[in-house]
């Protein structure tokens, strides 16, 4: 089956992108594809390259970076929910005049359009929130 | 093709979430998908009229809503005991809508292919 997953809440605001996380991880083992995981509203925090948990706490951003390395799953952050919030990819960044470089690997900046398209795909839609 | 069903259960100004979902309705529509909106609870007063959110320095999201038959969103459903727990009638709205009862919702939803809710 293919699944589209949407991420709303922020990694310390609830429990929803460990929860999409454990989902996928699941999903993959039996064989499910994952078209894309679209992060929206605060969800858009999962993408943030300068997330710097201690060493004994679960490391989101970096736990996603290494799915999307292993498993080529396509993990897309809002542009306009992100740059609202102030997380900047370098190119973006430039074209505001600003020095940021915000976007942690595996993660790429895409639009609403990138979401409806992967609800389309899909069999299945999931929101985590 | 699949038709779509946006569920929204906040009011207005609560943090971005109105304003965002209604980007992502205006997407959907944008791609040509049968598009609806269903108001349960509190989403409700998002389009009670005589609202003067600049007047606080927010966004007029209930303004949106009458531009939405522009981009062909089917229809705009209100629960009516959501209405009637907030003492709110059809007429305290700022555009017609079609009332739906609770024990009918579960077969909207039914009728459609993707339920998104905020």
């Amino acid at each position: 089956m293919k699944f589209a997953i949407q991420v709303n809440a922020a990694p310390y605001a609830a429990h929803a992108g460990h929860s999409a996380y454990r989902f996928v991880e699941a999903a993959l083992a039996s064989g499910h594809e994952v078209v894309r995981v679209f992060f929206y509203h605060d969800g858009i925090y999962h993408g943030l390259n300068y997330a710097t948990p201690p060493d004994d706490e679960f490391n989101h951003t970096a736990h996603w970076s290494e799915l999307a390395q292993h498993h080529h799953i396509d993990l897309v952050l809002c542009i306009s929910a992100a740059q609202k919030r102030g997380l900047l990819c370098r190119d973006e960044a430039e074209r505001q005049g600003k020095q940021d470089d915000d976007l942690a690997a595996g993660f790429r900046i895409g639009g609403l359009g990138q979401l409806v398209e992967a609800t389309l795909h899909a069999d299945r839609f999931l929101v985590f929130a | 093709m699949k038709s779509y069903l946006f569920i929204l259960h906040r009011p207005a100004h609560s943090g971005a979430f109105a304003q965002e979902m209604l980007d992502i309705i205006l997407t959907t529509a944008a791609f040509d998908q049968p598009t609806s909106i269903l108001l349960l609870d509190d989403a409700v007063f998002q389009l009670k009229k005589g609202q003067q959110p600049e007047h606080f320095g927010l966004k007029d999201t209930a303004s949106i809503y009458p531009a939405l038959a522009i981009y062909d969103v089917k229809h705009l459903y209100v629960e009516v005991e959501s209405l009637e727990e907030r003492g709110l009638k059809p007429a305290d709205l700022g555009l017609p809508v079609q009332a739906i009862y609770r024990k009918d919702i579960a077969g909207l939803m039914r009728r459609h292919d993707v339920l998104f809710p905020d």
